[in-house]
């Protein structure tokens, strides 16, 4: 017993020391393989844990309820990124702390949100548009009226996701009105129009996006490219549809967070996911694109050649959810409270 | 008879410094756990909202303003009663008394049944109502979800035996609102309700009965006395957290449209990150609990009074 003991405490001691460095991970839900956590565990000896969020809105109200501090890496969209600069919640990462900063692909290179590439390097990128069900209604899909002035087969059987950006986003390429607009006008009419709509939605579902297209419960359903080439390969007969008005695209992104208490495991995660047989794995895990020079040679070819994996050339520019000032921001949010009332 | 029983229960009278200590780990729990985060959603309610989540330590009444007036869309109209979340109290309202009712309807006889059987059997009865309760709450509204669903067993079944042509459109209204809820806190009617019926001296029903009183009667004048606050406390225990639920609205309804519960998580986890208004609204639906189980209270010991 003793001699057990005495193992136990050795064992406790020399792992203690050995997993000195430690990395913290603040991510999406269901968004990386545990093989590749493990594979990098395994390269740096750094321990890793992760807790998850399913929501960018819950992952700035976590590190603003205290958290910050705690984590040293998160993965927020695009507009969250922007939020969590101006929040001054996230580290600059300094000219040469990236080894492979040079990797990234010269289109996400310089981004919007993140002019220069300051604090972010890209993780996995997407379009957020709906799927129809085939079975059901046969007829153009490629229009975002099937989700604001949806055909009589649809109505009542629409789901859309529960998220603010992106619905309002959709609803306003459908009007043709900017994304943050203080027209009045514009306004009363984006108001008028969801909720007009909203009688023929069934359901308002974010994470079962997906379960709601396999079990037929929707026959329209918006959802991100990804999660509905999932829903494709389950079975369901269901088509992606590119709206000719326009479509959301996004972009998630690691970042380094302020205070955080692993700096340098950070950076080393960080690193890691610019290699593109890393990057790779994590898009034949989650059906969405990388954004590394080379990592496309190494991705499963099946995610590569899914309808749902790149917009048709065809297909108008995507534009991402903008980020409007606290007085616009006001009215939007008016606005889906009482679509929500 | 039971009042004058307990006034002279054992340790009453004398001083016992032993009773304190015992409570005393309670006090704490309540206290940290219950008491300063109430308190701290107090005084969040009464801060100025900083954009984005957060507060900012300066007094306002931003919070119960926007509760209680609609100045439309762009903010600048003169203030008229602001209905939006009114309409939502009274949806949550709605939703969770009849959550209530339904659970009172299956467990009072529920209870009824499992009181009078012979004890060693009661155990076996109540061991099979809380079995549910070994699964997750999420997992157990989940399954509410298959199981309603167009496709669901439940229409499959219906539709098998041709009792409806078409499948009953339950999922996404507020009829599975209702039944989520209702299979949700079932236990919590049942457990007070069959303490009460098992305390309940049958004899006295019997003795009503030779004294000319019908089932009615002595169900209503007889067994209600009896097991009203057993029943008063399954509904208690079952409207409360209903009324705050957002699992069940958010799963089983759609999200359409907001309860309470999914208003106040729509502050703190949302686009709107407006902490104020979100504690604000919390302790207003405190209120009216506390309220009303205050007038309950009173109610009681007026009645006992006389």
């Amino acid at each position: 017993m003793k001699k057990i003991l005495c193992t136990l405490a050795v064992a406790t001691f020399a792992t203690a020391s050995f997993a000195q460095e430690k990395l913290s991970i603040y991510h999406w839900f269901e968004y990386i393989p545990q093989e590749l956590l493990d594979k990098f565990s395994e390269e740096t000896g750094i321990e890793v844990t992760m807790d998850t969020y399913d929501s960018n809105e819950t992952l700035l109200s976590t590190l603003k309820g205290g958290k910050l501090g705690s984590y040293d890496v998160a993965v927020p969209g695009d507009y969250m990124v922007e939020i969590l600069i101006h929040e001054g919640m996230l580290d600059e990462i300094m000219p040469g702390e990236l080894a492979n900063k040079a990797n990234i692909q010269p289109e996400w290179a310089d981004v919007s949100f993140d002019p220069g590439r300051k604090y972010s390097i890209p993780y996995q990128w997407g379009t957020t548009n709906f799927m129809v069900n085939r079975d059901v209604y046969d007829r153009d899909i490629n229009t975002t009226a099937m989700i604001f002035d949806p055909p009589e087969e649809v109505r009542g059987k629409i789901n859309v996701l529960d998220s603010r950006g992106e619905l309002l986003g959709l609803a306003s390429i459908h009007l043709g009105i900017p994304q943050c607009s203080s027209d009045r006008e514009q306004l009363r009419a984006l108001d008028d129009l969801v909720q007009g709509a909203k009688p023929h939605w069934a359901s308002f579902n974010s994470a079962g996006a997906k379960e709601v297209l396999v079990s037929g419960e929707a026959v329209v359903g918006m959802i991100w490219n990804g999660f509905g080439a999932k829903a494709r390969q389950e079975g369901a007969n269901v088509e992606y549809a590119y709206p000719r008005e326009g479509m959301i695209v996004w972009m998630d992104n690691v970042v380094l967070l302020k205070e955080a208490p692993n700096r340098e495991s950070a950076l080393k995660f960080m690193d890691f996911l610019l290699e593109p047989e890393n990057i790779a794995a994590v898009s034949s895990y989650a059906w969405y694109s990388g954004g590394v020079i080379g990592h496309e040679d190494l991705v499963n070819p099946e995610v590569l050649a899914a309808p749902e994996a790149f917009p048709p050339d065809d297909a108008p520019a995507g534009s991402f959810v903008e980020v409007c000032d606290e007085e616009t921001d006001r009215i939007y949010d008016q606005i889906w409270t009482r679509l929500k009332q | 008879m039971n009042r004058f029983r307990r006034s002279h229960g054992p340790g009453v009278g004398a001083f016992d410094p032993l009773k304190y200590w015992l409570i005393l780990p309670a006090w704490l729990v309540i206290g940290f756990f219950l008491l300063a985060p109430v308190c701290l959603m107090f005084v969040f309610s009464f801060l100025t909202k900083e954009f984005r989540g957060g507060v900012i330590w300066e007094f306002s009444l931003a919070a119960y303003d926007q509760f209680l007036f609609d100045r439309g869309l762009f903010g600048d109209e003169p203030p008229r009663i602001q209905w939006t979340y009114i309409t939502v109290f009274v949806r949550s309202i709605t939703q969770a008394a009849m959550a209530t009712l339904l659970c009172l309807l299956i467990g009072f006889p529920t209870a009824f049944y499992i009181a009078t059987r012979p004890p060693q059997l009661r155990a076996a009865w109540l061991f099979l109502v809380t079995v549910p309760y070994w699964v997750n709450l999420l997992i157990r509204t989940v399954s509410m979800k298959f199981l309603l669903r167009d496709t669901g067993p439940l229409n499959e079944f219906l539709l098998a035996f041709g009792v409806i042509g078409e499948p009953l459109s339950i999922i996404n209204t507020s009829l599975a609102v209702q039944l989520g809820l209702f299979y949700s806190y079932l236990p919590f009617m049942v457990l007070p309700i069959y303490a009460t019926v098992e305390r309940y001296d049958f004899t006295l029903s019997e003795a009503a009965t030779d004294l000319y009183a019908d089932k009615w009667t002595v169900l209503r004048r007889i067994m209600l006395p009896v097991v009203g606050p057993g029943i008063v406390a399954g509904s208690i225990l079952v409207f409360v957290p209903s009324l705050g639920a957002f699992l069940a609205p958010n799963l089983l309804g759609g999200a359409k449209n907001f309860m309470i519960g999914s208003l106040i998580d729509e502050q703190f986890n949302g686009n709107a990150g407006n902490w104020p208004f979100g504690s604000a609204t919390s302790m207003i639906l405190l209120s009216l609990v506390l309220m009303a189980l205050f007038v309950y209270a009173r109610q009681v010991a007026r009645q006992e009074r006389n």
